[in-house]
């Protein structure tokens, strides 16, 4: 089997599985029906997604895996997605900031998987790119709407902000999968994606009347599979039939 | 706080370029552009759409019922507006 | 015009099946009827999200899940296209949630059950959609226009939310023995319930008559109730598990089944608020509209500075 094409998979297909996680538990408790309707399609667009990166995954893998088997059968360990993904709803400027902050970098990242050498990885990101432009559009504007709102909303924008960009460092780092799958052509460039993330944050803080946070970026691994203490949870709930009842189908 | 309730908006969506945009339903946002997402998330989650438009209801005009009388019989009698008024021999065709 | 004569015009329409527009003239009563039907029907969607989305991250497949997710937001857009033809009629969607959060506003009692296991998941989507999708046929021939409208749309929409559940049964009841056990212990749980969701007998439905008479309903509760019962119990045959009533038989006499007798008291309870769940789905609404309340504010907020700033672009 291709291990690394294999492990890149991973880390493209957990970002949108822990995220579209966390959005499917608003689902019901949102401030209006309209977004809860909005959440919830970012959350299927996502969901969707990983349903592309984990079939192919499972071909390359063979052995029986399945898109399920590689979803909900993996220790907490072997999970790639980065720890800003794993971040709870604290609020909804939580879930909006988070949702920003990702969007920023998923969008130039598949504008570079668009040309990836490998077809599959092409063809998954050019579907999901446009996914992910409308996602950068609806949370920028309540990025907006939320930070040049109230002096309530203004505040606890600027506090969900101070809490998860630190985190955001994670996802432009490169890990050494992510350098391999560059230099074979398969995976993106993280400094071309970072340059295009910032410039995109900035604007729109700019435009939100918030400020970037002078915090270090914090020392976190979630892409080598130490993640955070939320994550353990989110697995078992994730994981709770198929740990409850294995090898059966539902 | 302010309490105020996001104003309702109608939604009209045309389904497929070549054709009319059509009165689709209503929704709540605060302004014109999270009605035209809003619209987006709630009416063409089946690909229903190809285009939106949105109107705040309370800047809809609408005619009163109750002069319905006025405002539209007087058109029923027209039957000239119709080409079935018109007696023509069964031979002729395409007209 | 006088009010006697305003009445016996819209009788006539209503006897000559013509549709019953917002801005038409309606006596009182139908309006109120109408606010609080369908506001009830509206709050039922919204709530009855809340025992499927109990089960949304634990869904025990990728297919599931999406399936799952988009049934339960379809609802949230159910909910809106009714709170929407409610608000033609003169309240605000506000002041319906107000009525919900206080209590004033009913909703379907079955959502105060509680989803304990994979299976009620199936059973929702099989017996809970299945009578549902019997109410809202029908009601897609109400008088009232816009109600009519919203159920024409909602019903086309939810033509898979029951076919969603009766797959998850049918999965099941091919499975394992335990999977089919899961199937059979959802069923007894939720059998009775649905059978209540078409509210009290004729006898004892206050509002059938006039609802009848003015074509909100078209059926009463006991044929609807009849009529589920005769499509459900071949589903069930099917799957191969059975219906908890020993007197579910075959009547060749009537063409219909004969069924046992419902708990009405144990309807009575949980409408009157004495249900497992009532308080929590209720405080989870609380809860999420509490929380909501600055981010609306928020909007509101943004959208009023966003124009005043083209105002003065423009000045």
């Amino acid at each position: 089997m291709d291990q690394s094409r294999y492990e890149y998979l991973l880390l493209l297909g957990d970002n949108s599985m822990i995220l579209g996680h966390r959005l499917s538990e608003l689902c019901g408790h949102g401030p209006s029906l309209e977004t809860d309707i909005a959440l919830t399609n970012i959350s299927l667009d996502l969901f969707g997604q990983v349903r592309s990166y984990f079939q192919y995954a499972a071909e390359l893998k063979g052995d029986a895996a399945t898109e399920d088997s590689i979803a909900f059968t993996r220790f907490d360990r072997d999970y790639r997605n980065a720890i800003l993904v794993e971040q709870p709803n604290e609020d909804f400027a939580h879930v909006i900031v988070r949702q920003f902050l990702f969007d920023s970098f998923h969008l130039p990242l598949l504008e570079q998987l668009v040309n990836s050498r490998d077809e599959t990885i092409a063809a998954i990101a050019a579907k999901s790119i446009k996914e992910s432009r409308y996602h950068l559009r609806f949370s920028s504007e309540w990025v907006k709407r939320l930070g040049d709102g109230t002096e309530e909303s203004h505040q606890r924008t600027q506090a969900a902000l101070d809490h998860l960009y630190p985190y955001l460092h994670e996802v432009y780092n490169e890990s050494p999968i992510e350098k391999e799958m560059k230099k074979a052509g398969i995976g993106a460039d993280l400094a071309t994606v970072e340059a295009i993330s910032r410039n995109t944050i900035e604007d729109v803080l700019t435009e939100s009347t918030l400020m970037l946070p002078k915090i270090e970026p914090r020392m976190v691994r979630g892409k080598q599979g130490i993640h955070s203490e939320h994550m353990g949870f989110i697995l078992s709930d994730l994981q709770y039939m198929q740990r409850a009842y294995p090898n059966m189908q539902w | 706080m302010n309490k105020k309730e996001w104003p309702l908006w109608e939604v009209f969506v045309r389904s497929k370029n070549g054709l009319e945009h059509r009165h689709f339903g209503s929704l709540h946002a605060a302004d014109a552009d999270m009605a035209i997402e809003n619209a987006r998330d709630v009416y063409t989650r089946r690909s229903e759409g190809v285009s939106i438009w949105v109107v705040q209801s309370s800047d809809i005009t609408a005619s009163n019922p109750e002069e319905s009388g006025e405002l539209f019989e007087p058109a029923k009698d027209k039957v000239y507006r119709h080409p079935t008024f018109y007696e023509l021999p069964d031979e002729l065709k395409h007209m | 015009m006088d009010i006697k004569s305003l009445e016996d015009r819209f009788e006539a329409k209503i006897a000559a099946g013509e549709s019953i527009e917002p801005k038409d003239w309606m006596p009182e009563k139908y309006r109120k009827t109408h606010i609080r039907q369908i506001s009830q029907h509206a709050h039922s969607e919204i709530v009855g999200m809340l025992p499927e989305g109990n089960w949304i991250t634990r869904a025990p497949s990728l297919r599931r899940k999406v399936a799952l997710l988009a049934k339960v937001q379809d609802e949230a857009g159910h909910g809106l296209y009714l709170y929407s033809a409610a608000e033609t009629l003169g309240i605000t969607r506000d002041e319906m949630t107000e009525q919900l959060l206080s209590g004033k506003a009913k909703y379907s009692s079955i959502f105060n059950y509680p989803t304990l296991t994979w299976a009620d998941i199936g059973a929702i989507g099989w017996l809970v959609d299945g009578a549902a999708i019997i109410n809202q046929v029908m009601l897609t021939r109400t008088s009232f226009g816009p109600y009519a409208r919203a159920m024409v749309r909602i019903c086309k929409e939810e033509s898979f939310h029951q076919r969603q559940g009766y797959e998850i049964m049918l999965t099941l009841c091919n499975g394992t023995p335990e999977q089919k056990a899961m199937a059979q212990d959802a069923l007894n749980r939720w059998w009775w319930p649905s059978l209540m969701m078409f509210g009290p007998r004729d006898a004892e439905s206050p509002h059938t008559e006039q609802s009848m008479k003015w074509k909100i309903k078209r059926k009463t509760n006991d044929d609807l109730r009849q009529q589920f019962v005769d499509i459900t119990k071949p589903q069930a045959d099917i799957l191969g598990i059975s219906i908890p009533d020993e007197n579910l038989k075959w009547n060749e006499a009537s063409g219909h089944y004969d069924f046992g007798a419902i708990d009405w008291d144990e309807f009575w309870q949980v409408v009157n608020g004495n249900g497992q769940c009532n308080k929590d789905r209720i405080s989870a609404k609380q809860k999420a509209w509490d929380e909501g309340a600055w981010v609306r504010a928020a909007a509101v907020a943004h959208a009023e500075k966003k124009a005043n700033k083209k105002q003065k672009l423009s000045a």
